[in-house]
């Protein structure tokens, strides 16, 4: 039996400009007390259904045509047409939050920031359910209880601000479920969410669902949770259906071409080491001509590939949070550790992968290597052609020199290219900060750095506003390699974008790569990518470097803890993988002072990085020769 | 907490220093004195008897001596001709205009500038807030466009005209009194209830005019913070729970977009005062602003100067009202110190 049956649902879409269909047709069914996954990229109109059937659709969409036929699987009444109700009316307020609830995306902007915890998870036991303000907050209780909170009865008084994404997340998934819903919406629940944290709530949402016997229906655009979570697929592309079906039959036998193509995009472990991503829309860089010309500044020092090219050693870097405390008390001020004895080499010609969840200092390190803070001890050199010089060291033109061969890919491509600039004042920047060639060579060049990325030249004149993720994300790339850098430091370059577009940007990266002779240090918190992309990898847990080596040891045999846990977390897009949930970190793996012997690390240990195979080091101090601890 | 007050006062302290220096400082600035000014005017009429005296009266309030002396003696931190007499002694002046202490002068104003005022601030929040959340709930709709233009006609109009067309409907409408506060014949009698209506009756029309501008701009920033506030994501949860519309407003997106007004409470007050004086001008109201533009013409100093500071302890004690508000509405201010991050 069906909670939810949609059929042949369309959605229109009316603006001034006329009228868009973002669903066109759709038919599914979620059947009671299973999980369906609706997959798609961005814009191909997932969310559109699911607000549908919440009811939450925006003012300016119509339901033109179908049903969403809802029957409750608790009562005998008989189905309602969902689609037909007035969507604030009282017979849909009745069933919205109360027998289909909802959980978002951002655990952060979802929450009122404020009201407490327990006030809005007990709102709508309170509306739906006649409860008294006590028997609510008694309710929550044991909400919070089910959903694993460390401390319900003192999580009830506390601000969404005072938690961490995963709890606020928590609290979400309480709030949702304390009217007992037959169905439980859920969009994109963990994309926002760290890679450990993700497990620990798709864990959550398994265990709650069998509790409640509940219709999870789970709008993804990540395979790997796919393949962990559902028990059936529906593959949506420009507001229709292209396949679905069994969530075997749709990993082992794809059928449609563009679910396919979708599968091969996404990077997983376990990929020959030459086998390539293959992007729905690949793009045809063209490397060439005045590029080919002039060569790199650094082969013409005569440098070769394999010698270290940045040498960061024993960086480190403290924060003071806020002094101060509240408004009405004292407390003391806190400092914060981004960076503990950082040490890491990148050979000229590698790339170099730094993996770590949130607040690991990952990002504190690649600032650092750009030389965009102050370290508080340690120090970075840095090859440019005279050897390794300090690069805190250097002044005026020695700077500028290094700040040519150093460029940066950033995260958000909608944020890092100024709104006002057109493309070609955005590439030709770089050329004139630095003085580089007359105006027609500058003109030429950037018209080069176009088809490098697999641009038209005529996008030159357009605003970056007029161009999609991965198109502007291109431009990012073009704009750090205009001054032709032996250097780039990625940071997150991809995690902003669709799976179909990061295989792109990633094929693109590696073609660079190989073409120009650059080096990169590559920032990310996904293990995949990095596994995709990198020859060695660094692991960082807490302003920590723990574990380093090749990408293929540390990826097949991890030795820290936190690695193993890491690698345990990442749900992969395959069957043959799948999460194991009952042996999740029971611990907290990312607290150093919990690891076990040799590994942990008290707040004052020096880490210790500790060579446990050729080129594979390991950061644990219990092992460290008694000589080489007086040595650090 | 009363800690934190008591140190937020402490801090007021060298703030209200720094002010009044400023304010001395600016008062000064124009060449002369107001006695220098009577004695350069005595001397072309030839009268020495008076010069002489005025000369004495020059002496005793210290005019003749360094600006820096001068200043701390009128605040009372040095021995002036009577010793140790200055503000924080209690002594608020000597107003050469009026041939009167400072504090005859104005302590009738004062009080009557602070209602007037405060009527206004109580207009403005009555009048815009049904006005504000009415706009930006049904955007673009007929309703919405009337307000916007009432109150883009409220912006446009000047003040004082307001008034004068306000004053003579009420006279011919409603028989009352053109200007003033009070009815003439309340004026010297002591107060009454009659009295007090009177009052109250002539405080309508200088709220309405004072207010009127406060008012349009009040609304099209609460309809703007709101419309903000009506797009964000925990407004869509707050509706995913079935909650209905109007409890929604007000309880989630209402309260997130009522910090601004609040930390405005300080910022309004010295608007207020120095922003009603041509509409006290042209309606005869006997607040301080007259009173103000008076003493800064004819370089009255220490009376000048005296309303203006009262003006500054009446901001700061504004803005540490509104910061305590913000405390007691919003938890990432009371709790934001002790908050992970």
């Amino acid at each position: 039996m069906s909670v939810v049956s949609i059929r042949d649902l369309c959605i229109d879409y009316h603006s001034d400009s006329g009228t868009t269909r973002a669903v066109n047709g759709v038919s599914f069914d979620v059947p009671n007390a299973r999980t369906i996954a609706l997959v798609g990229e961005s814009g191909c109109g997932k969310s559109t259904i699911s607000q549908a059937v919440m009811g939450l659709l925006p003012p300016a969409a119509k339901v033109a045509s179908g049903q969403i036929l809802f029957s409750d699987p608790a009562g005998e009444a008989a189905p309602v047409d969902i689609a037909s109700l007035e969507r604030d009316g009282p017979l849909m307020r009745d069933i919205r939050g109360n027998r289909i609830a909802m959980i978002f995306q951002e655990p952060m902007t979802s929450l009122s920031p404020l009201h407490t915890i327990g006030d809005q998870i007990g709102e709508a036991a309170r509306l739906h359910q006649d409860m008294s303000r006590e028997e609510a907050r008694e309710a929550t209780r044991d909400m919070l209880r089910l959903v694993q909170f460390p401390d319900p009865d003192r999580a009830l008084d506390t601000y969404p601000f005072e938690l961490s994404g995963g709890l606020r997340q928590r609290a979400m998934i309480a709030m949702a479920l304390i009217c007992r819903p037959a169905l439980l919406v859920a969009d994109e629940p963990t994309t926002a969410l760290d890679v450990t944290i993700q497990a620990e709530i798709l864990k959550l949402i398994r265990d709650v669902q069998e509790e409640l016997q509940m219709s999870v229906l789970l709008i993804t655009h990540d395979f790997g949770v796919v393949a962990n979570m559902a028990d059936a697929v529906v593959v949506v592309y420009q507001g229709r259906v292209m396949e679905a079906g069994p969530v075997e039959t749709v990993f082992r036998a794809p059928e449609h071409p563009y679910l396919k193509a979708l599968l091969d995009a996404v990077p997983t472990f376990h990929m020959d080491a030459n086998e390539r991503l293959q992007p729905i829309r690949p793009i045809a860089p063209k490397i060439g001509g005045l590029l080919s010309k002039e060569r790199a500044p650094a082969e013409a020092a005569g440098a070769r590939a394999g010698e270290p090219l940045l040498v960061v050693d024993n960086i480190s870097k403290t924060f003071a949070l806020r002094q101060g405390g509240s408004l009405f008390g004292k407390s003391q001020g806190r400092v914060l550790k981004a960076l503990d004895g950082v040490s890491l080499t990148i050979q000229r010609g590698e790339c170099l992968g730094l993996v770590g969840e949130s607040g690991s200092g990952k990002t504190t390190t690649a600032n650092a290597v750009m030389r965009a803070l102050d370290l508080d001890g340690g120090s970075v050199r840095f090859d440019a052609g005279r050897g390794l010089e300090d690069i805190y060291a250097l002044r005026g033109a020695n700077l500028m020199d290094y700040r040519r061969r150093v460029q940066m890919i950033f995260q958000d491509p909608f944020s890092s290219l100024n709104p006002r600039m057109s493309l070609n004042e955005i590439l030709m920047e770089p050329l004139i900060i630095h003085n580089v060639g007359t105006s027609a060579e500058r003109a030429d060049w950037v018209r080069e750095l176009m088809a490098l990325v697999g641009l038209d030249q005529r996008y030159l004149r357009r605003y970056p506003h007029s161009l999609s993720g991965g198109q502007r994300q291109r431009i990012g790339i073009a704009r750090a390699l205009a001054l032709r850098p032996d250097l780039v430091v990625c940071d997150e370059p991809v995690s902003a974008l669709d799976v179909s577009v990061q295989a792109q940007i990633l094929n693109l990266l590696q073609d660079l790569k190989a073409e120009l002779g650059l080096t990169y240090l590559f920032v990310s918190h996904n293990l995949a990518v990095v596994d995709y992309l990198s020859e060695r990898v660094a692991v960082m847990c807490k302003g920590r470097l723990v574990e380093m080596g090749p990408t293929s040891t540390v990826v097949n045999d991890p030795q820290h803890p936190y690695t193993q846990a890491l690698l345990a977390a990442v749900p992969e897009a395959s069957l043959d993988h799948p999460l194991d949930f009952d042996h999740l970190s029971q611990t907290r793996a990312s607290q150093p002072s919990a690891w076990p012997e040799p590994y942990r690390l008290d707040a004052d240990t020096q880490p210790v990085l500790v060579e446990v195979s050729p080129d594979h080091f390991v950061c644990a101090p219990g092992l460290a020769s008694p000589s080489l601890k007086e040595a650090v | 907490m009363g800690v934190y007050i008591l140190k937020r006062l402490l801090t007021m302290v060298p703030t209200l220093f720094v002010i009044s220096f400023l304010i001395f400082a600016i008062i000064e600035l124009p060449p002369g004195d107001y006695l220098s000014n009577q004695i350069e005017q005595l001397r072309m009429q030839g009268e020495q008897a008076a010069i002489a005296r005025v000369e004495f009266l020059r002496d005793q309030f210290a005019l003749d001596r360094p600006f820096i002396e001068r200043y701390a003696i009128w605040v009372g931190i040095w021995p002036g001709p009577n010793g140790f007499d200055g503000l924080i002694q209690g002594n608020w002046g000597w107003s050469f205009e009026f041939q009167k202490p400072v504090d005859e002068v104005v302590s009738g104003t004062l009080l009557l500038t602070v209602v007037l005022n405060f009527a206004t601030i109580l207009f403005v929040y009555i009048v815009s807030f049904p006005i504000g959340i009415y706009s930006a709930t049904r955007q673009y709709s007929w309703g919405d466009y009337g307000f916007t233009f009432l109150g883009y006609i409220g912006l446009a109009t000047p003040n004082f005209l307001l008034g004068l067309i306000l004053l003579f409907l009420a006279n011919a409408w409603f028989d009352l009194s053109i200007g003033g506060l009070m009815d003439p014949q309340y004026v010297d009698q002591p107060m009454s209830l009659a009295k007090l209506g009177s009052i109250l009756a002539h405080l309508i029309v200088p709220t309405i005019v004072i207010g009127t501008a406060g008012t349009a701009a009040m609304i099209r920033r609460l309809r703007a913070n709101l419309l903000d506030e009506l797009h964000r994501q925990y407004v869509t949860t707050a509706r995913a729970k079935g909650l209905k519309e109007n409890k929604l407003l007000l309880k989630y997106p209402l309260r997130m977009a009522l910090n601004p007004f609040i930390s405005d409470i300080g910022n309004l007050i010295p608007s207020l005062v120095s922003g009603s004086v041509i509409v006290s001008v042209v309606l005869n109201l006997p607040t301080v602003g007259p009173v103000l533009l008076s003493a800064l013409q004819s370089q009255d100093q220490f009376l000048a100067g005296f309303i203006l500071l009262f003006v500054a302890v009446l901001t700061l004690l504004g803005m540490l009202v509104s910061d305590l508000l913000l405390a007691v509405l919003d938890p990432r201010i009371r709790l934001g110190g002790q908050a992970k991050t």
